[in-house]
């Protein structure tokens, strides 16, 4: 890498070569549609969580794909299964399943 | 009378099957809960007993809710229970009249042509005696003959699919068909040497087997009757037999009062045992009709509940829409079953909605409540918001800023935990607003209102409150002849019985018409249920598209429905047939009327309710 002389925060870099795929490729075995995602964020704007609390089923799939696992549990939690989300989605991802799969993976494998 | 070695297989069949079943009783019973034992004490000399006597010939004899189902079916079962409950019956009387004594070895009156050849001593029973044997002997084995053609071929019988039955199931099954050819093998030898028959064992003893060598025949038919016998008794308690005895049970516990709880309780083991395992809730199942998911139904459920733990997939794969609950000739509670095993399976914990704190409804007197999938479809919330202000109702939309789940979805995922903050949490902020009724668009949420809440103040749907608005004449519609499907929502119909409101409501503004016998009760599923969530977006709208198709037909206009997500699930599936919410057609009529008393009357349109309407167009 050029030394420019600055470099982004340590903190800040996020290493997808490094990152934990294990609860992504278990969730994409279970259910093909996770791929289907396409990040518009219908499922965030139409959520009945989100509109208490900071929740968004975007951002969830982007920590699962970022290995963020930890926060992905954490995160999934705050879901209702209300199933608007479904509803919405313009790709047919099956988002309450994707739900169930990160609380599934969290219990069975304590990832 | 002679003794002989054959009776032994059969003796110690019948001997293990009831101890066996004493056993099981004496556990069942005693392991009930202090409650529900109190309340059988209470009611056991009571009407209900007597009723439950009567339910149990009427179901156990004559099998009067399959009859209703299907008449070849309800014949085939009718004819081996009672045809076989006949014979006993007759066989012990007989056994009893003939001079020999009150008191007889179970085995005599089974085998009485092999012990007694001369009937005369029975004088003028004779004749009626070996007649009515002979007649019930043929029902049942009509009924073994329709029962050995259902199994290869149940579609002529109109059952689609049948049960795949496990090893001990199909020893059984084997056993239970064999005891009867074996005993008209037996009773037509006998009749052949020493014309103990009448004019069917006679006839088959004399005229056709007459030349083979009967005395031979004669122990081998006894011995392999013995056996058929023997080895049923002892199969019956492992295999899905054992619903003979465990129904009787049933049928009295039920008529009591006890029910299926919250979780598996001792009255789950007795509905688990007394599935007769006959299949008819895979052909209601629409997983099955529609999608080919034909190894998920109850039957394959309560089977692997009873015997260990249902996998998965099959505690998952359900919709929950209560068709085979409706189905089950047995009565057994199979959707709640289902709900509490799911519930042993928590996936959320019961802290996760801990920010649900610092929300508040406004003060309401009718509170209107729209859920989540209400807000989905803001035109059911604007159509219902549209006719209560025209029928001058003072209400309050309770959930205008947003609502929090009812937690009708997290509880048919059997997420009872997390689903019970999010009814305390409404339930508190629902009576905070002093409301005295509930109004709500979703009938899933109305169910969960009604089922979990335990609200003091009443919860309509909205066609039934709007059908009360109009039966006080508040509200008048536009009569017009438009052709309408209504299509029922499981939650509404199966769930809440409410059926006839929302056809009242309609007909009030357009024609409705039944197409299809799937109505009501027996309404089909959108396919949209929140309860399965290992469903693709195909595989729904496969079973919408279907769930369409059977409703409408080519002169239907619109279909209604009363429900935001089978609104939802109806109109993705297809553009051929529109569907709206009853609530959008109501105000459509309502604006018909309007305009049609208002230039009848050539007034200005300055009515104070039409201003309303206007500001919601």
């Amino acid at each position: 890498m050029i030394d420019f002389g600055y470099a982004p925060l340590k903190i800040n870099i996020h290493d997808l070569d490094k990152a934990d795929l294990s609860l992504m490729d278990w969730i994409t075995a279970r259910d093909e549609s996770f791929r289907l995602c396409i990040a518009c964020g219908s499922c965030t704007a139409t959520c009945t969580a989100g509109n208490f609390t900071n929740f968004s089923f975007r951002e969830l799939c982007h920590s699962i794909r970022r290995g963020e696992v930890e926060k992905a549990v954490r995160e999934s939690e705050k879901c209702m299964l209300c199933g608007k989300c479904t509803l919405v989605c313009p790709r047919n991802v099956n988002t309450r399943n994707i739900i169930k799969l990160v609380r599934k993976a969290n219990q069975n494998f304590r990832v | 009378m002679k003794e002989h070695p054959f009776v032994i297989p059969f003796t110690i069949g019948l001997t293990f099957v009831i101890l066996y079943t004493v056993v099981m009783w004496t556990i069942w019973v005693v392991r009930l809960t202090r409650r529900e034992k109190k309340i059988i004490w209470k009611r056991l000399l009571t009407v209900k007993t007597l009723r439950g006597i009567w339910e149990t010939i009427r179901e156990g004899l004559f099998h009067r809710n399959i009859f209703k189902k299907n008449v070849i079916l309800g014949f085939m079962h009718m004819s081996l229970a009672f045809g076989w409950f006949m014979l006993i019956v007759l066989g012990n009387l007989e056994a009893r009249l003939y001079p020999h004594g009150l008191i007889n070895p179970p085995y005599y009156p089974i085998f009485f042509e092999f012990f007694r050849h001369d009937l005369s001593p029975l004088r003028e029973y004779e004749e009626i005696f070996t007649f009515l044997m002979d007649f019930f002997l043929l029902l049942v084995i009509s009924g073994i003959g329709i029962a050995f053609f259902k199994r290869y071929k149940s579609k002529v019988m109109g059952m689609h699919r049948t049960t795949k039955h496990i090893l001990i199931d199909r020893i059984a099954l084997t056993s239970l068909w064999l005891i009867f050819p074996f005993r008209i093998l037996a009773e037509s030898v006998t009749a052949g040497l020493y014309n103990t028959g009448h004019f069917f064992t006679n006839f088959l003893g004399q005229q056709v087997i007459y030349g083979l060598p009967l005395d031979q025949l004669y122990y081998p038919s006894w011995w392999a009757y013995s056996i058929a016998l023997g080895s049923f008794f002892v199969a019956l308690p492992f295999s899905r037999y054992m619903h003979i005895p465990t129904e009787i049970l049933l049928i009295f516990l039920r008529k009591y009062g006890v029910r299926e709880k919250d979780s598996h309780s001792s009255y789950t083991n007795v509905e688990l045992n007394a599935c007769s395992r006959c299949g008819i809730c895979i052909d209601s199942c629409q997983l099955s009709t529609d999608l080919g998911i034909s190894d998920t139904q109850p039957t394959y459920f309560i089977r692997d509940l009873r015997y260990s733990k249902p996998s998965e997939r099959l505690r998952e794969t359900c919709m929950l829409c209560m068709r085979c609950l409706k189905a089950c000739p047995v009565g057994i509670e199979i959707t709640q079953i289902r709900k509490n095993e799911r519930s042993e399976h928590q996936l959320f914990s019961p802290t996760s909605y801990s920010y649900l704190n610092g929300y508040a409804y406004p003060k309401a007197k009718v509170a209107f409540f729209a859920g989540c999938m209400g807000h989905l479809t803001p035109n059911i919330i604007k159509s219902t918001l549209l006719l209560l202000d025209a029928a001058g109702i003072d209400y309050t939309f309770i959930d205008r800023n947003g609502s929090i789940c009812c937690g009708r979805p997290l509880q048919l995922n059997g997420e009872v935990d997390a689903a019970k903050q999010l009814i305390d949490k409404n339930n508190r902020l629902i009576y905070e607003t002093g409301a005295n009724c509930l109004v709500t668009t979703c009938p899933i949420c109305a169910s969960e209102f009604k089922k979990n809440y335990h609200m003091s103040i009443p919860i309509y749907h909205h066609s039934q409150y709007l059908w009360e608005l109009t039966n006080q004449g508040r509200l008048v519609f536009n009569q017009s002849n438009l052709n309408v499907a209504y299509h029922d929502p499981c939650e509404l119909s199966r769930g809440l019985g409410v059926v006839d409101e929302p056809r009242k409501l309609l007909k009030s503004a357009v024609v409705l018409t039944e197409n299809s016998n799937q109505t009501k009760q027996n309404s089909l599923c959108c396919g949209g249920s929140l309860a399965i969530t290992n469903t693709s977006a195909f595989q729904k709208s496969t079973i919408a598209a279907s769930t369409v198709l059977q409703l409408a037909n080519n002169t239907t206009d619109l279909i209604a429905t009363a429900c935001p997500l089978c609104k939802k699930t109806l109109a993705a599936a297809q553009n051929d047939v529109p569907v709206q919410d009853i609530s959008e057609i109501m105000v459509k009529a309502l604006m018909d009327s309007r305009k049609a008393s208002l230039s009848e009357a050539k007034v200005k349109m300055a009515s104070p309710k039409l201003e309303v309407v206007e500001e919601y167009k």
